[in-house]
């Protein structure tokens, strides 16, 4: 297998920056909002996501390409992916909670509220829909891994700013966010046609 | 009380005892006058249209404040310049012939989404009239890359359309960019003056360096953001901007033209929306320029200072939190 290392930091960028998940697509808002409160979660919530993003994302190539293609039950792959993603996540829970409970008092939370985010599930859907090779799919999500984080990184740093601000009170949490994260989105589409794959 | 009481009276109040002059309405109403060089300028090239969009955007920026903060019974803060500025800086980045409506928008958008509704002057994210020009420029994209073609002497009604310099850098290169200028030093000689198609303020460098002295002779903004915002796009320019390989671009061309020197003195210095400390402003700019030059050489829009400054924007409070300086003598914490 040739490795191209020009596209997979192109892939790592674009999928970190130019078409990040939250901030174009959309997607994992759940998580977005509710974790990005304080610094200290959104940086535990990045580093946990980051790390169970790509591990899943490796399971769902191995067991897409060894398994579903040769059996033709590529119709199943939400299905399928939504099972790896969550078995992933629930044996990691178990075994963390044996093998390192400082390390599962720190991290552990989080891995419960990424079971169910959407982008756990998107990127191994795309690199399936986009045929990427192992390499390629890895950049992927690792790149949009960084770049949830960032989201999560930048939305703290400034809802910890705007708990001092005279926001209007029907605006104030999650509404002054939601307008916050547009903002944001509308900052991040100067990115656009930066790399196009 | 009669009169002699009163003057031996003792007023005991908290520091700060010595209050220098300078409130927020002055600064403001300050950098308001250092952009009337630059309005002139506009004046000059654009017409009657120039006062009539800028006007317009002063009028709807000012008037949404005041409309917001009354039907809340708030004070109005109209008093303090700042939403005169907002509606003076949008109109001054908005094309010469935009439609009515345009404005009305994109003043709105800036005072009472991205200012008001985040508290008001102080604690706003991002740059009011930035946001303000993005969200046209997302929303009525047509609308607002329609560049007239300035016309000296104040007479401008109904301009023809042309491209920007940096559009047609972009799209044909630079001996074309030359060829229509005729040689080179017309070239700049056009960028400095203003002679050429942008929006309204920003064609005009001399214009807007004349203001920005002003600024920097008071105080009201120091070198850190405009001067590494500058110096990044210019070496960037030099090393990447080039056809023949590294270090074969021209900064001159990148420098003068789009809506740097604008961005750089008036718009990335916003108190509000940069980081406070000094180191931290220095990264700031350079970000700022690094970003406009990605998406001035590689990106999808021909200028980029816009984007620029708003990213920045969101990482402000970021960098103030890395570039956070040490206590005195403080330990550091014991990992439990």
């Amino acid at each position: 297998m040739n490795i191209d290392f020009v596209k997979l930091f192109q892939l790592i960028v674009s999928s970190a920056l130019i078409n990040n998940f939250v901030f174009t697509m959309f997607l994992g808002l759940c998580i977005f909002f509710g974790v990005s409160k304080k610094m200290e979660t959104a940086v535990g919530m990045s580093i946990t996501f980051t790390m169970v993003m790509v591990v899943s994302a490796a399971l769902s190539w191995v067991v897409y390409q060894f398994i579903m293609i040769p059996l033709q039950l590529t119709f199943l792959k939400i299905i399928i992916f939504i099972g790896i993603v969550a078995a992933f996540v629930q044996s990691a829970d178990t075994i963390m909670k044996k093998v390192s409970p400082t390390m599962y008092y720190k991290l552990g939370v989080y891995l419960a509220l990424i079971t169910t985010n959407c982008i756990i599930i998107a990127v191994p859907l795309k690199n399936a829909g986009e045929h990427y090779n192992f390499f390629e799919s890895m950049a992927f999500a690792l790149g949009s891994g960084i770049g949830f984080g960032l989201a999560l990184i930048i939305m703290a740093s400034i809802r910890e700013k705007l708990e001092v601000a005279d926001v209007p009170r029907p605006f104030r949490g999650l509404p002054i966010s939601f307008i916050l994260a547009g903002l944001i989105a509308l900052a991040f589409t100067g990115f656009s046609g930066l790399i196009t794959l | 009380m009669t009169t002699e009481a009163k003057a031996h009276e003792l007023i005991v109040s908290v520091s700060p005892h010595v209050r220098g002059q300078e409130t927020v309405a002055r600064i403001m109403w300050t950098v308001n006058l250092s952009l009337l060089p630059a309005f002139i300028m506009s004046l000059y090239y654009f017409g009657p249209l120039a006062a009539f969009v800028t006007g317009l955007c002063i009028l709807s920026a000012v008037l949404a404040e005041h409309i917001y903060q009354t039907s809340l019974k708030k004070k109005s803060t109209i008093g303090d310049g700042s939403a005169f500025l907002t509606g003076f800086l949008l109109g001054l980045n908005l094309p010469p012939s935009v439609p009515f409506y345009i404005p009305i928008i994109g003043s709105v958008i800036a005072i009472v989404i991205t200012k008001l509704l985040f508290g008001g002057l102080g604690y706003n994210v991002f740059n009011p009239a930035l946001i303000g020009r993005a969200f046209l420029l997302i929303s009525f994209p047509k609308l607002m890359t329609v560049w007239s073609e300035p016309t000296a002497q104040f007479i401008a009604m109904d301009a023809k359309t042309t491209a920007t310099p940096l559009g047609i850098l972009k799209e044909e290169g630079l001996s074309k960019l030359i060829e229509i200028f005729g040689d080179k030093t017309d070239l700049y000689m056009s960028l400095l003056m203003g002679n050429r198609a942008g929006s309204l303020g920003e064609t005009s460098v001399i214009a807007l360096l004349i203001g920005a002295a002003l600024l920097l002779y008071r105080g009201y903004i120091t070198w850190h953001i405009p001067f590494s915002f500058v110096a990044t796009v210019g070496v960037m320019a030099w090393a990447f901007g080039g056809q023949g390989g590294l270090f074969t671009g021209d900064p001159l061309i990148h420098l003068l033209s789009g809506g740097l020197i604008l961005g750089a003195f008036f718009m990335a210095t916003d108190y509000v929306t940069c980081p406070s400390i000094r180191k931290g402003q220095i990264i700031f700019g350079i970000g700022c320029g690094a970003i406009t030059m990605m998406i001035r050489l590689k990106g999808g829009f021909p200028e980029g200072v816009m984007f620029a400054i708003l990213l920045m924007n969101c990482f402000a409070p970021l960098i103030d939190r890395g570039v956070k300086s040490k206590k005195f003598g403080a330990v550091k914490e014991q990992k439990k």
